[in-house]
């Protein structure tokens, strides 16, 4: 991996998100987007509204691809992604990206506005801008990549996915370097929908606490830049991936885990590790009811003592289809920066946690760092990312 | 140049005039005149009533064509992996959020929410089958057919099994109609296997040239082609009904095709 990013409600950039992650300073606030506000808690990204994107782009302007436009540029990314198209060739570069929602918030503000005939407004006219592809066709676009391009929409698994797509892709040959990531925005769809499930905490969330209340939902953008390791490589490394169903139910996780514990297992036989090798693991920890408590007896069952094991969602919300490459970075910023974070908001913790859980952060640098991220539809992947010796 | 070399053993089709693949078959080989009439709502197989019922139509098309494939590769469901693949998911959720959040969003039914996720049906399917192997729901725009198809190709060499591919997408309904241009319901599914076992040989290659992607040059096939982009796979399906080597270019993303060589 030898470029990553991340833009959430923590902050613009890994400096501020790892600086947000150390001071325990998390991002979510009381909901002020959109004309009715639901009474709950947002991880939102200031200066949307006013972040222009390229003029060529126009046709494909909304507020998910301001995000992205936003992200692409901090941590000199974009200049990264244009530097591998420069250094591989413009077709050897592909683009995967992950994301629930993509453009819909555009699709919703369309509605709001029809003409007479019932129809769009002409600036809502544009077929793409409608289609989960938006992103990928945006970022494809302004880093000038024509490899392969796909848009993973598997709801909050979404960027966890697009790791494994594009290490396939790098290691059979169809591509020298991959843009992997995702971007999800606030929209009505998912405050609403999310609290048609009753699923939406009222205050700010409280992964893994016993008084937990559902979810915050956050906004973020997020990208790696993977290209096959050199032998002697200083970069975090992607040690492996995993990835499962369910098959139990479209938005109730199984109930004893099932398909959470058969893509850890994927991941660490593909890493060639076992879970004694895990230091740290960022966990899905939505903070509903049912996520926390399946998820914290897998991993007090799965891990040793030793392993330490936290949800960052307290200080960016639940970034949905951005979760995974968000949690990501958190792992790579605990494995570069040398300590592990905690969890925020967490008071008392749930007694089905183990001896794994953090809720405060650990001054002690893991070498090998576990990422898990579940969708509906029962989706699950998981991620490994070592560095040093273990890499 | 990298390739991918896989076989197609199941293969399942449903859409206007498209009622299965022994129909598909006769039609793709000018042997049957098409039948214009709306197909019969599918009833698919392995999900249960109640679901078939509760399922959006996205999710019927879908299982359709999938539980087609599956029975001619006489695959189990639960073992395969599955690439699901569609333009732009279940036109009418989406056109059913909006009117509602545009109206009265805190009235929002939690069903339609969790159903107008992108995975829907590939939820649907693998809880259906009980399939608990990886499963992913993508999209390429119009390209999403050759999207998916690669990507499914990529999982049964790099995993050595069998994955099951399927393609859908629906008809535009409400204010949506003004900017997204499908017009009707279409599904076609593929069980790909490994080069060692028997079935027509596919071959993709990335295409080097920047050519227009291969369309069926036959009235309904142009008709279908307007309608709905899962028509795209209407070439590969020409060669496949047909049995004649040839060379197919599919379209896989916005600047990135496919050169598929088949070989019965």
């Amino acid at each position: 991996m030898t470029a990553y990013t991340a833009t959430s409600a923590a902050g613009r950039g890994v400096d501020a998100f790892s600086q947000a992650l150390r001071e325990r300073r998390g991002g979510l606030r009381s909901n002020d987007f959109g004309n009715d506000p639901l009474a709950c808690w947002i991880g939102r990204v200031d200066g949307l509204e006013d972040a222009a994107i390229p003029g060529e782009f126009a046709t494909i302007d909304c507020r998910n691809n301001r995000l992205a436009w936003v992200g692409l540029q901090e941590d000199g990314f974009l200049d990264a992604a244009r530097g591998a198209v420069a250094r591989y060739g413009a077709d050897r570069v592909a683009v995967v990206l992950g994301t629930s929602t993509a453009s819909i918030g555009a699709t919703e503000e369309a509605y709001c506005a029809l003409d007479a005939d019932g129809g769009f407004s002409p600036p809502y006219r544009h077929f793409l801008l409608h289609s989960p592809h938006s992103l990928v066709a945006f970022v494809q676009g302004v880093v000038g990549a024509t490899g392969p391009a796909c848009t993973v929409a598997t709801a909050c698994s979404s960027s966890a996915k697009v790791f494994a797509q594009a290490e396939r892709l790098i290691r059979l040959g169809w591509a020298d370097a991959a843009i992997v990531g995702g971007v999800d925005t606030l929209c009505g769809s998912v405050l609403f929908g999310f609290n048609a499930l009753q699923l939406v905490s009222d205050e700010p969330c409280r992964p893994f606490d016993v008084a937990r209340r559902g979810i915050s939902i956050g906004e973020a953008a997020g990208f790696a830049l993977l290209e096959r390791a050199a032998p002697s490589t200083d970069a975090p490394q992607l040690l492996g991936w995993g990835e499962s169903s369910d098959a139990h139910h479209m938005s109730t996780p199984h109930p004893t885990g099932l398909g959470a514990r058969l893509a850890i297992g994927d991941a660490l036989q593909r890493a060639g590790l076992t879970a004694a090798d895990i230091d740290y693991v960022n966990m899905h920890g939505t903070a509903t009811p049912a996520n926390d408590a399946v998820e914290a007896v897998v991993v007090s069952e799965t891990f040793p003592a030793t392993t330490r094991a936290s949800s960052t969602k307290g200080w960016t919300g639940h970034t949905l289809g951005a979760a995974g490459i968000v949690e990501a970075v958190a792992c790579l910023l605990a494995l570069e920066h040398g300590f592990m974070p905690g969890t925020l908001n967490c008071t008392a913790p749930d007694p089905a946690c183990g001896p794994q859980f953090a809720r405060d952060n650990v001054e002690q640098a893991p070498h090998v760092a576990l990422s898990s991220s579940f969708g509906f539809g029962g989706n699950n992947a998981v991620l490994i990312f070592g560095r040093g010796a273990r890499a | 140049m990298s390739e991918l070399v896989v076989r197609v053993a199941g293969i399942g089709i449903y859409g206007p005039g498209l009622t299965g693949w022994p129909v598909a078959v006769e039609l793709l080989r000018g042997e049957r005149a098409f039948d214009a009439a709306p197909p019969p709502k599918p009833a698919p197989v392995h999900l249960p009533a109640a679901e078939r019922r509760r399922a959006p139509d996205t999710v019927l098309y879908a299982a359709q064509a999938a539980a087609e494939a599956c029975a001619m590769a006489q695959a189990e469901p639960a073992q395969l992996p599955c690439v699901f693949s569609s333009t732009q998911g279940d036109i009418a959720i989406t056109d059913y959020m909006c009117a509602t959040l545009a109206s009265t969003p805190r009235e929002l039914s939690p069903t339609k929410f969790h159903n107008s996720v992108h995975n829907a049906a590939v939820g649907y399917w693998s809880i259906a089958t009980g399939c608990r192997a990886p499963s992913t729901a993508v999209s390429a725009w119009t390209d999403s057919v050759g999207a998916g198809l690669f990507e499914a190709a990529v999982q049964v060499v790099e995993g050595g099994a069998p994955v099951l591919f399927a393609a859908y997408d629906a008809a535009a309904v409400g204010p949506l109609r003004s900017a997204v241009p499908l017009d009707c319901g279409f599904a076609l599914a593929l069980v790909l296997a490994p080069d060692s076992t028997p079935g027509t040989r596919l071959t993709l290659r990335a295409a080097t040239d920047a050519a227009p992607k291969d369309t069926l040059a036959v009235d309904w096939a142009r008709r279908l082609h307007a309608q709905n982009a899962c028509a795209d796979g209407l070439a590969l399906l020409h060669a496949l009904a047909t049995g004649a080597a040839r060379r197919v270019r599919v379209g896989a993303g916005s600047h990135f095709a496919l050169q598929i060589e088949v070989t019965p």
